[in-house]
């Protein structure tokens, strides 16, 4: 008989006093009687509505039982069936969309916690894994060339692998993980979970070639003239919009991207990294996602004494994840809603000196469904900031367009592909942010994963 | 890990190196750059290239010893490795069809600009080249500017070496004398382009500068490196480096390369100091 509380084991997190000023992780994860005691909410239900809402489709309900039995080395075989970045999914896939939204204990209370239970699973398999434990590798002869070791390509990669085809991923960086390390900061998911999940590829075989620009170092025309039979796609959202408002090249504003790449690739936080980062005082944070609130709480972390989040609309159509809006709320950030920067305001040494902002109401809904923010007559103010960040969205880069004859693309860059990831050119497949334009992590891997299969059948087909 | 194959020191604050880097090499041409990090705990720095020889899979940087990661770059020898080094960035300068070229750099940017005279020299372009300097300890590459160029100014602010002046009085009097150019091309510092393109802009010709602004990862991602060119937003690593220099904000350019002075400042000290063997504490 399941356990039926209303609502979630709650699960062990840093106090928000203490956290806002490190980088350690915000959320604990379950010990093994809360993650016994969660599982146990679980109905076991025969229809699994849960599995029809995650985008790998991992079979949820039967990795619950095997913690049930407190097999958590069978939990973690059946999430890796579907899944290759358990450990990653667990902490920043929002699961309230997803499989959780579909549990039906969530009709009456609380889901059941699947996202704490997949990272309890992926921690605890990570934390007694032994080396050498992997099947040794098995080449089926066939080569594919993965752009990008992002979420998409890393998933892809991987799948790849369990087909038996030779796999390299090719990364611009220098460091495999693409925008889960240079974007999703430290406390929020530990560099150390995302270079395991690497070092678990490697193991498998997966080879993987740091600073290598596709479309510069290497072209896709050289990677087949190489002998690749394949090349996937997956080189993310990563050109920065602007805001496109006077004073946007004052100094002390950021893109997202290029703030959050300073603290989390180039571990700016540290005195040990040479990479320099503005201490502010009071930062501005312009836009609602996730990329937005991870970047409050890193400019919280750096040491700011104020930090505002400016969001046109109202709390409701906030895009973050609910969790990372109320982990931000208590660390202290500011939520400044119905808000539009109209300018950025310098002083005479062309520094950040205010935001100036516009007070919006709602008014009809408009092409997104979401009613429209319409400016109040009169309401501007300024907001004395010293450093603005932009996080207002990214687009698809141009680069491997611009060097593929074939690749055809959307007027606003993403790569056209079917419903499979096949592009516009043969043995050419694409995933990820570069096809749907800034997403989430785990939608990606599902497109990368789905790529890999539809690149075995027609590496199989060719070669029949 | 990409070794350091030769160094050497053109002069006290400019060193050269020639690094093993075959992929980088073979796509390399004249304006693109590469991106460097010398340790694990390093920067990402962006660097034009300075020459590359496609056989031997080599690509030469010339650096100025300006901040702590140039610092620790130049401890760095023969036969030491350089963690990271990505490339060729960014767009090829275009030099096709140009049959009469003044090339002018200034300092360090002579570097840069060097690949550019020699390879519209070997496509059969008439080369007037103006070289600038502050005083003869810092002259670099003299001969081989001579050696690409039909017409070379030396010149120094303190008349030290070659004629006293700047790279601007050099190329008014060149302009003044009848020579007709299909562009004029300026790589030094943001204060000499932007004198460069004023005078040029008083003539009508068309001028090309290399831009070289604070930049992260170099592929378009950090929006780091942004300039205003014609009342655009432009990125210098993808749209660029070089631009159309009647139409950059070079007042601008030069703010924004100001962000980090006063970080740079303190980190060259601490660098410097851990070199002197750390004993700053007394």
């Amino acid at each position: 008989m399941a356990d039926l509380s209303k609502t979630k084991n709650e699960m062990p997190v840093q106090d928000p006093k203490v956290r806002a000023h490190n980088f350690g992780e915000v959320a604990l994860g379950y010990t093994e009687e809360q993650a016994k005691a969660e599982a146990a909410r679980c109905l076991n239900c025969k229809t699994k509505p849960c599995q029809s809402g995650c985008p790998v489709g991992i079979d949820i309900p039967k990795f619950i039982g095997k913690i049930m039995d407190g097999d958590y080395e069978g939990a973690y075989r059946v999430i890796s069936e579907s899944s290759s970045l358990a450990a990653v999914c667990g902490r920043v896939c929002p699961q309230e969309t997803q499989c959780e939204s579909k549990c039906v204990r969530g009709k009456n209370g609380e889901p059941v916690a699947i996202g704490r239970l997949e990272r309890f699973v992926a921690d605890r398999h990570n934390a007694h894994k032994r080396n050498g434990s992997c099947a040794e590798f098995v080449s089926n002869g066939h080569r594919v060339a993965v752009v990008g070791s992002g979420p998409a390509g890393l998933s892809c990669a991987g799948e790849l692998n369990n087909r038996g085809y030779e796999v390299t991923v090719f990364e611009a960086l220098h460091t495999a993980g693409g925008v889960l390390v240079y974007g999703i900061p430290e406390f929020r998911l530990p560099k150390k979970i995302v270079a395991d999940e690497i070092e678990n590829l490697k193991a498998r075989g997966v080879k993987f070639e740091l600073n290598t620009v596709i479309g510069r170092t290497l072209l896709i025309d050289e990677l087949f003239q190489d002998g690749y039979d394949a090349v996937f796609v997956g080189s993310g959202a990563g050109l920065p919009n602007f805001m496109n408002v006077p004073g946007e090249e004052l100094n002390g504003v950021y893109s997202a991207n290029e703030f959050l790449t300073r603290v989390n690739l180039m571990k700016a936080y540290s005195p040990d990294s040479d990479t320099p980062i503005k201490h502010s005082k009071a930062v501005a944070v312009v836009g609602g996602g996730n990329v937005a609130m991870d970047a409050t709480r890193c400019a919280l972390r750096l040491g700011a004494e104020r930090v505002v989040m400016v969001y046109r609309r109202s709390e409701a159509e906030l895009p973050a994840r609910k969790e990372e809006v109320e982990h931000a709320k208590e660390e202290g950030v500011e939520f400044m809603m119905l808000t539009a920067p109209v300018a950025v305001v310098g002083d005479e040494h062309k520094c950040v000196r205010a935001l100036r902002c516009q007070k919006m109401e709602l008014g009809e809904p408009d092409a997104s469904g979401r009613r429209r923010p319409v400016p109040i007559r009169g309401s501007e103010f300024d907001l004395e900031v010293d450093t603005v960040i932009v996080a207002i969205g990214t687009s698809p880069n141009p680069l491997i367009k611009n060097t593929t004859p074939g690749i055809d693309v959307q007027k606003w860059g993403g790569i056209i592909t079917d419903e499979h990831g096949k592009t516009t050119r043969d043995m050419v497949y694409a995933g990820g942010d570069a096809v749907t334009g800034a997403a989430t992590v785990i939608l990606a891997m599902g497109a990368g994963k789905d790529a890999a299969a539809r690149i075995d059948e027609a590496i199989r087909a060719k070669n029949k | 890990m990409y070794k350091i194959l030769e160094k050497d020191s053109l002069n006290p604050t400019v060193s050269r190196m020639v690094i093993d880097a075959p992929r980088v090499a073979k796509k390399a041409q004249p304006g693109m750059f590469i991106i460097l990090r010398v340790d694990e705990e390093g920067e990402r720095i962006p660097l034009t290239i300075a020459d590359y020889d496609r056989d031997k899979g080599t690509v030469t940087i010339i650096y100025q010893i300006v901040g702590a990661t140039t610092h620790k770059l130049d401890r760095l020898g023969a036969g030491d490795f350089i963690c990271d080094f990505v490339g060729p960035l960014g767009r090829p300068s275009e030099l096709d069809g140009l049959k009469k070229v003044a090339v002018i750099g200034g300092g360090v940017g002579c570097a840069i600009a060097l690949p550019t005279a020699k390879k519209l020299h070997e496509t059969g372009a008439e080369v007037h080249s103006v070289i600038g300097f502050r005083n003869k300890d810092l002259v670099i590459l003299e001969d081989e500017f001579r050696a690409a160029s039909a017409v070379c100014m030396l010149m120094t602010d303190d008349g030290s070496a070659g004629e006293k002046g700047l790279v601007t009085d050099a190329l008014a009097r060149l302009i003044d004398a009848g020579n007709k150019y299909d562009e004029v091309i300026a790589i030094g510092p943001l204060v000499m382009m932007k004198f460069v393109c004023k005078l040029t802009e008083k003539y009508g010709i068309k001028t090309t500068v290399s831009m070289n602004p604070i930049m992260i990862d170099g592929t378009g991602m950090c929006g780091g490196c942004r300039l205003t060119v014609g009342g655009e937003m432009k990125f210098a690593c993808v749209d660029g480096p070089d631009f159309d220099g009647h139409k950059v904000d070079f007042d601008e350019a030069m703010e924004r390369g100001r962000m980090y002075a006063a970080f740079e400042k303190h980190a060259y000290e601490k660098e410097c100091n851990l070199l002197k063997g750390g004993n700053s504490n007394g």
